[in-house]
């Protein structure tokens, strides 16, 4: 029987989806696991797949076009069915979806149904990992395909398939490539291939507990979300003295190759994650009438794309070494630009930092991004007069601001953590303890 | 070390087989009297007479139905058949009794026979004197067969397959019978069943080949090192059933490209069994699909040049070695 295909949720926020691409014509069929379409959710272009098989008989909204969750965007089922009830039925509330949807994306969510169980449930599947049931050579579906020993080679000797060009049949990566790239590699040792980013062994969400809060924190709690707003936010500024941090960064990058330099952002990552051990009311989230401490600093970094802003999460950066951290921090921002970050790497941070220094900018607030506790404001280091044992002298001096979720975070709870993350930063080897 | 064609290779195995156990006995069409269509067993009715060397009418399912029988009986028969173009009519003899006896009788019977003759193309000899039918007896359990490729190797295999218990079906080959080689002279010289032989050994490049296209193989590897300087190592099963897959794979492994050159047609053939095992043990060690060649999909012609052009031969197992190694 024909059915109506619905706007599956390919992302935890989305509210709407656009269509970037029908993979399928009308009148293809298709089989189970089988992409349809590209949608453009709020945060990745994903790869909507069919769980069963059928034919896609119509399609209801175009490329461009947008549609609010489980709103109908093609109607499948066998090939040749009539499908003028279902087109009727469609057309006439479609017109209510549509004016649903002018009152904003709130209403659009609320006003389109769940999926019923008479729609086949769709699977969503990013596109970093394309699953063809055919994958044909002409189609530029991106499909790497490699020969098994080629890939065996490359996985022993460590080398990105994605860097070479494959010399066989339809660009396939043989044996020959990998013994030409290992010998170019022995060859010109400096040249190296770059190495797949590796995540490092936390890869899961902080672990956390849940402590019920105290009667006060109820109370300081409702009684500031009466006066400001949900999230009763108030902010710390301190001034840090960057120098030390600077010499260090220096230092390091002086031994180390080109791409993997690290930046000052990496320094104040590992800082804060390893301040926020030692301030277990930062590194948590207020709920409802429970405050949850997190077990590991799972640092937010916000990202500038082309859209908007995204930030990407640095798992357990608590525990990494800020080499990895920065390696990390590349590759996310990398897949951020290509809109290609899963939902799992740019959800579920227990801290965040919004860095605007290389902008130019001396100072600003930003905005928790909830449930977090807090977030910070990292301006530019800029050389500074001060005075320092009576004389004037200069120094690089940057200002953070913290924005504090006071439902958690007292004042003097937020500054205490700022005092050991100054700390961090004017003597990086407290980083070392 | 003697030089012997394969012809005199078998015509010395079943002379000193019929010497070392008085129960094999050989039988088939102009086997005694004409010495044999193809004279293996030339001399052999002269010397040990009519009770040891029948000559049977032109009648395969009668005396191949009484080589099962007789060997059921405790009998060593050599069935020849003149070519196994004609072992379809014994057919029904072959698989449905001597192959499944031994099973079916709870092992109270075995069937110690082995039916012998040339399988494949000869010259000139049309569609139906030219098959090569080891795929479809090795279908069936209970078969063995057996496909030598050198003199050495017709004598050791043949003597091994009169001493096994199964029943084996022997394949030669007609326009090898006139090949030589050295043939050890040791009257207990025995190749094992079931025992692959590296015919040449290479690196970049294996080539499964068995009976006529092994020397076709040979030739190939040859021009693929004077040509693109490319190893091909030479592996011949001479056991079809049960296949040696081990040194297949191991040579895979080592050179990760694969051609399976043989005289049979492709659907369904040793080759494609060959192709899916070594896919199913060495997968992760291909670095190209394996390629075969095998002889075109139509009856085999009459006309001298359309056989030709329908059978393996150097030039195609040569493209194909190309192929795999991409060049």
């Amino acid at each position: 029987m024909a059915e109506k295909f619905l706007m599956p949720k390919l992302s935890p926020t989305m509210e709407e989806g656009q269509i970037a691409r029908w993979v399928k014509n009308e009148g293809d069929s298709f089989e189970a696991n089988e992409s349809l379409a590209e949608v453009d959710t709020d945060k990745a272009t994903m790869e909507m797949t069919a769980l069963g098989g059928g034919t896609l008989l119509k399609i209801l909204k175009g490329e461009g076009e947008t549609a609010a969750l489980g709103e109908p965007i093609a109607i499948i089922g066998k090939a040749g069915e009539d499908i003028s009830g279902l087109l009727s039925e469609i057309g006439s509330n479609g017109e209510a979806a549509a004016a649903a949807s002018t009152g904003g994306a709130a209403t659009a969510a609320k006003a389109a149904p769940e999926p019923k169980a008479e729609t086949r449930a769709v699977a969503s599947v990013p596109l970093a990992k394309p699953r063809s049931a055919t994958p044909s050579p002409q189609s530029d579906s991106g499909r790497m395909i490699v020969s098994p020993i080629a890939a065996r080679m490359a996985a022993d000797n460590g080398i990105d398939l994605r860097s070479l060009a494959g010399s066989g049949p339809n660009g396939r990566i043989i044996k020959r490539d990998i013994e030409e790239a290992l010998e170019s590699k022995t060859q010109r040792p400096e040249t190296k291939v770059q190495k797949p980013f590796t995540p490092s062994t936390i890869v899961g969400a902080s672990p956390y507990r849940d402590e019920n809060a105290s009667k006060m924190r109820q109370i300081i709690a409702s009684r500031l979300v009466e006066s400001i707003g949900p999230i009763p936010t108030f902010y710390l500024t301190v001034e840090i003295e960057m120098d030390n941090t600077l010499a260090t960064r220096k230092q390091i990058n002086a031994n180390l190759d080109d791409d993997a330099k690290i930046s000052v952002n990496d320094i104040i990552v590992k800082a804060a994650a390893m301040s926020l051990m030692k301030h277990e009311w930062v590194n948590a989230s207020y709920q409802d009438k429970t405050v949850r401490f997190y077990e590991q600093a799972d640092i937010g970094v916000a990202v500038a794309i082309d859209e908007g802003l995204i930030t990407p999460v640095v798992r357990g950066a608590n525990l990494k070494g800020i080499a990895e951290i920065s390696a990390e921090i590349k590759d996310l921002a990398g897949k951020a630009k290509a809109k290609k970050l899963q939902p799992e790497e740019y959800t579920g941070a227990t801290f965040s930092i919004s860095n605007l220094g290389m902008m130019g900018i001396k100072e600003f607030t930003a905005i928790i991004n909830p449930p977090e506790g807090a977030i910070i404001a990292v301006g530019g280091a800029n050389p500074t007069p001060v005075v320092r044992d009576g004389e004037i002298v200069v120094r690089s001096i940057m200002n953070v601001t913290m924005s504090c979720d006071h439902r958690v975070i007292d004042g003097a709870t937020g500054a205490k953590f700022l005092q050991t993350f100054k700390q961090m930063l004017e003597s990086p080897a407290m980083m070392l303890l | 070390m003697a030089v012997l064609t394969i012809r005199d290779a078998l015509n010395q195995a079943l002379r000193e087989e019929l010497i070392r156990d008085e129960n094999v006995f050989i039988m088939g069409e102009e086997v005694a009297e004409y010495d044999g269509a193809y004279k293996v067993t030339r001399g052999l009715w002269k010397e040990f007479g009519d009770k040891r060397v029948v000559d049977t009418p032109i009648t395969e399912l009668g005396f191949a139905a009484v080589g099962v029988g007789a060997a059921m009986a405790g009998l060593r028969p050599v069935i020849e058949f003149m070519t196994w173009n004609f072992s379809v009519l014994a057919a029904d003899q072959i698989i449905n009794h001597a192959a499944a006896m031994h099973y079916m009788s709870g092992g109270q019977f075995k069937v110690p026979i082995v039916f012998r003759g040339p399988n494949g193309s000869a010259y000139q000899v049309s569609s139906q004197h030219s098959h090569a039918l080891e795929a479809m007896y090795a279908n069936f359990p209970g078969l063995k067969v057996v496909m030598p490729s050198t003199a050495a190797d017709a004598k050791g295999l043949l003597k091994s397959a009169i001493r096994d218990d199964n029943p084996v079906l022997f394949m030669e080959q007609e326009r090898m019978y006139g090949l030589k080689s050295d043939v050890p002279e040791d009257e207990d010289f025995l190749i094992p069943l079931g025992v692959a032989d590296v015919k040449r050994e290479g690196t970049d490049c294996t080539i499964v080949a068995r009976s006529m296209t092994v020397p076709l193989a040979i030739q190939a590897a040859e021009k693929a090192q004077e040509e693109f300087g490319v190893s091909v190592e030479v592996i011949d099963p001479r056991t079809i059933k049960p296949l040696d897959i081990d040194t297949i794979v191991n040579s895979v492994k080592k050179t990760n490209r694969l051609v399976v050159a043989e005289e049979s047609h492709a659907f369904a053939s040793v080759g494609a069994e060959i192709s899916h095992t070594v896919m199913e043990h060495a997968f992760d060690y291909l670095d190209a699909p394996v390629k075969r060649i095998s002889t075109a999909e139509t009856p085999i012609p009459y006309a001298k040049n359309l056989e030709a052009a329908a059978l393996p031969d150097v030039a195609k197992i040569l493209a194909a070695v190309k192929e795999v190694c991409y060049l």
